[in-house]
């Protein structure tokens, strides 16, 4: 058993939803009780959907157990493809459906319609492996095709990956789809998004993938290059760098000179000018999905000049990928998916700003550090209105604005260094730009750190108030500092002279 | 699937009941959690499930960021169904973790849900296991919220009910109110018993699991709530003589069930209605101010959270709504009996659910307001009808005179912001 507060991952059954509800022309007959339908609220409030998702949940109940429960699996398929008429009809269990062994594939014999039978084992796997799964399904039971000559026509790809409730799923595509436009690359199919069956059965019609989600994709991705001998394209265009080499691999496979589409992202120049000198050396904690996460570093420490102090997934199929990215800045990465475990990371490292998942922005919520968002979970907020890819050169845009918001502005941070005791400077002063509602900083530790231990050296009254005057987010890290530099020496207190050797010695 | 017409349940002008089996579009009782973990302060909700058990929480309740919510998962894995892992033994870690993070925790429920019961692990000897090496620090109870066996607020029922066998018994004369009430309402209820003479008043769930109101012969039992069915079986197994009326939602609503509380607790006519009468005439000219916007407009109800009878006749009665169907997953019709005596005869009323068929019927009659669960609302409203999350009705104060003016507005808000919106 394992103590959950938050789940990064729902049930392997949600990832199969999240493929259902992408396409057209499919329908998820699920074996599962009532309440499992709460799934459906995620596509149509979180994600605001406007159409339910082609989902139909046989809803059994406990008088159902001693009795039939295959004839109602069998009667809800089929009313479902009376009613819904779909292309292929996806059938399988959730956890509880699971566990009273029906078959649901067995039950479906005879139904007038081409059905693919999920296994998604329930208490071993989790949402994006069922994903994942049921794509690569869809793909193998559907692709067919092969490319045309390619004289007299634009060399062309799929685009693989992005599904319903995907983090910028829908904007990602738009952008990278404009991008290969400018290449003069055109696009085959996108799936599992907005695909029908139909189309899955031309993606054998393109010169080569692209995988935006490896997570969702790459399971499907390798079948279709040992099947269609499709390459793929395996760099993720997230940040400026990523989004050039993306371009090469590209134009590469594509045959074209990729010097035509050098338009480019804001990010180099907001990067370089003066103002953003302040981020130089932020220290950043960064947790997410593998692609996100490892992606989030490459930028966060090549593009933006933050230091970074933590690496993380919980994703543990990619486990290895981030481990290997993690070294490469010497670091070790953490791979969890427990909720208490990250937030015990992210306290003991003392970042400044944690680029993270809707769990970290309750994280940071609680141990007061700002947070942005870089991969799924996430929650309707992450789900903006306006365009905001996060990959290709518009997406670098949208990475700059949104990490560097929730931190303090170059100036204002000095100002507040130098004239801590001004009144309007009230202690713990959030950044003005997010308004008099934003989370106050303090120097609270997290549960169970000591900070004050009895046999340290006690703080001498001046000591203290220079301590005081430290910035919030790295006062902890002086205090915890400078006691231990006392206590290698065994100073009994500790002067505002002590404070400032301390400083020199880290300084170091 | 399957449909009936049954025969009305008492009575010649009593509503006939059309009775659905197949797709049920509501939440489990596992949901209950989300308020009642609000309700009993020190108190601590340990679901013992599956990861979508704990995906279920913290979507319905991912509306609210809390820093950190009293209730977890402990998710069965594959090496616990396997018999690699001694399930017993698990819980007694798991427990064990969660406790030492969180001393304060008074009382623990271990929940029950789909998976659990259906590999029937017993939750109930785990709860007494755990209460003796926990007390005096916590005590450990049990429910179920299964999907299985419990529709969404039969949760608070089922968590209430787990509650009954801890009270202290009393012969002492006392009104008892059940049912989770916000703050605000609590305080209104207790205010006015005080002003009509009535007393003591207590209230289940209390705030603190350290404050079980006691119960036994003396105790008026009268219900907040018309979910609550087995908490009351087992209140009255007590000694508690359960007082029926309709529930206090509008004006006309809770000054009957004011005034049989208070009749049935001895008080004295003339005062019960000299305390209730500037609470009547707030409630009636809040629910006034609404009148206008809901007169004659077509409501649809699809069945979420067992409030819809007593809110449909709210509507009815006090807005001058037209009621197209009110859907209900189950009725208690010794509870509701008041409540049907108000409703107009040929109220359509639907028991259970196949979620298609209801969407067809709802589709059809095109009403002016629907009432639906937020998996269904925003396609809805993508089809052109206007729609109210019941959800809302269940995590605002809505009881009580005070709040009737707010209720009503709940109702006309969607249709405000119809009349107002240009794109």
């Amino acid at each position: 058993m394992q103590l959950t507060l938050w789940t990064y991952e729902g049930p392997p059954h949600v990832g199969a939803m999240r493929i259902a509800t992408a396409m057209t022309g499919v329908h998820y007959v699920l074996h599962a009780p009532q309440g499992d339908t709460y799934a459906d609220l995620l596509f149509t409030m979180i994600e605001r959907r406007d159409r339910r998702p082609p989902v139909t949940y046989t809803t059994f109940q406990a008088r159902d157990l001693g009795g039939d429960t295959a004839e109602l699996f069998k009667t809800a398929a089929r009313d479902a493809v009376e009613r819904f008429r779909p292309e292929v009809l996806l059938v399988g269990a959730s956890c509880t459906g699971e566990l009273i062994q029906d078959n649901p594939e067995g039950l479906t014999r005879g139904l007038d319609v081409p059905v693919i039978a999920l296994d998604l084992p329930s208490y071993q796997r989790k949402e994006n492996w069922g994903a994942s799964e049921t794509f690569y399904q869809l793909v193998r039971r559907f692709a067919a095709g092969r490319p045309l000559p390619r004289e007299g026509r634009q060399p062309c790809c799929n685009i693989l990956g992005p599904t319903a409730l995907g983090f910028r799923h829908r904007d990602d595509v738009r952008e990278i789809e404009s991008l290969l436009g400018r290449l003069g690359v055109a696009v085959n199919v996108v799936a599992p998004l907005s695909a029908s069956p139909a189309d899955l059965a031309r993606l054998g019609e393109a010169d080569f993938n692209i995988v935006l989600y490896p997570e969702i994709a790459d399971t499907a991705a390798q079948y279709l290059q040992k099947q269609f001998g499709q390459p793929r394209v395996k760099t993720v265009p997230i940040g400026v760098a990523a989004t050039r080499e993306f371009v090469a691999e590209v134009a590469a496979l594509a045959g074209l000179s990729a010097a035509e589409c050098e338009r480019n992202s804001n990010l180099p120049w907001y990067s370089r000018s003066v103002d953003a000198n302040y981020l130089t050396g932020k220290r950043v904690f960064i947790f997410g999905d593998a692609t996100h996460a490892i992606a989030a570093a490459r930028v966060a420490v090549k593009e933006l000049g933050f230091e970074l102090v933590g690496l993380g997934t919980y994703s543990r199929e990619y486990a290895r990928d981030v481990r290997q990215a993690a070294a490469s800045y010497g670091l070790e990465a953490l791979i969890s998916d427990d909720y208490l475990d990250v937030e015990a990371r992210i306290a003991a490292t003392e970042p400044e700003l944690v680029l993270g998942t809707q769990m970290e922005r309750h994280i940071c919520k609680r141990l007061g550090i700002p947070c942005a968002v870089i991969s799924a979970p996430v929650h309707v907020q992450d789900f903006p209105a306006r365009f905001s890819p996060q990959m290709g050169f518009e997406g670098a845009n949208v990475l700059f604005d949104s990490w560097v918001h929730p931190l303090m502005m170059g100036l204002e941070e000095h100002l507040l260094a130098m004239f801590r005791e001004d009144s309007e400077f009230a202690e713990g002063a959030a950044p003005s730009h997010l308004g008099v509602g934003a989370m106050p900083l303090t120097e609270e530790a997290p549960a169970g750190a000591d900070v004050l231990v009895v046999e340290d050296a006690q703080w001498d009254a001046e000591a203290e108030k220079q301590l005081k005057r430290i910035p919030i987010f790295v006062r902890g890290k002086a205090r915890r500092n400078t006691e231990a530099f006392a206590r290698e020496r065994g100073l009994a207190s500790i002067s505002l002279q002590t404070l400032y050797d301390a400083r020199a010695h880290y300084a170091r | 699937m399957s449909a009936v017409v049954a025969r009305p349940p008492s009575g010649c002008d009593a509503p006939p009941i059309l009775r659905e089996r197949g797709q049920r579009e509501v939440f489990c009782g596992l949901t209950g959690i989300v308020w009642l973990h609000r309700r009993i302060q020190d108190a601590f909700f340990l679901v013992v499930g599956s990861r979508t058990c704990a995906h279920l929480l913290q979507s319905a309740a991912g509306v609210m960021i809390f820093a950190e919510p009293r209730f977890a998962t402990a998710i069965i894995e594959e090496r616990d169904l396997a018999g690699r892992a001694d399930m017993d033994d698990e819980l007694d870690r798991v427990v064990g973790r969660l406790l030492e993070r969180r001393p304060d925790i008074r009382m623990l429920f271990l929940v029950g849900s789909c998976p659990s019961e259906v590999i029937k692990l017993d939750l109930s000897r785990a709860a007494a296991r755990l209460t003796r090496q926990f007390l005096p620090q916590t005590r450990v109870l049990s429910y179920s919220g299964s999907g299985i066996e419990t529709t969404f607020t039969q949760g608070e029922d089922a968590c209430l009910a787990s509650l009954v066998p801890e009270l202290p018994g009393s012969d002492a004369k006392q009104l008892l109110v059940a049912g989770a009430l916000p703050d605000a309402v609590e305080a209104e209820f207790a205010g006015l018993f005080a002003q009509a003479g009535v007393g003591p008043v207590r209230f289940l769930p209390p705030r603190r699991a350290t404050e079980l109101p006691a119960v036994g012969p003396g105790t008026t039992l009268i219900l907040a709530q018309p979910f609550l069915t087995e908490t009351t079986r087992l209140l009255e197994g007590r000694g508690a003589r359960l007082v029926t009326a309709p529930f206090p939602i509008g004006a006309e609503g809770t000054t009957l069930w004011l005034q049989a509380a208070a009749l049935a607790m001895g008080a004295d006519a003339a005062r019960v209605e000299a305390a209730m009468a500037p609470g009547i005439a707030r409630a009636k000219a809040g629910v006034a101010r609404h009148r206008p916007m809901l007169e004659g407009r077509r409501i649809f109800f699809f069945p979420d959270s067992q409030l819809e009878i007593p809110l449909a006749r709210f509507l009815s009665r006090e807005l001058g709504m037209e009621l197209v169907e009110v859907g209900t997953p189950y009725l208690n019709r010794q509870h509701l009996a008041g409540e049907f005596e108000l409703l107009p005869s040929n109220t359509q009323i639907s028991e259970g659910q196949d979620v298609d068929r209801q969407l067809d019927r709802c589709r059809a009659a095109a009403p002016d307001l629907v009432v639906c669960g937020l998996g269904l609302a925003n396609p809805l409203e993508a089809e052109g009808l206007a729609t109210k999350w019941s959800i809302e009705l269940l995590f605002s104060p809505i009881h009580g005179f005070e709040q009737a003016g707010d209720l009503a507005g709940l109702f006309t808000r969607p249709l405000r912001r119809r009349a107002v919106l240009e794109v």
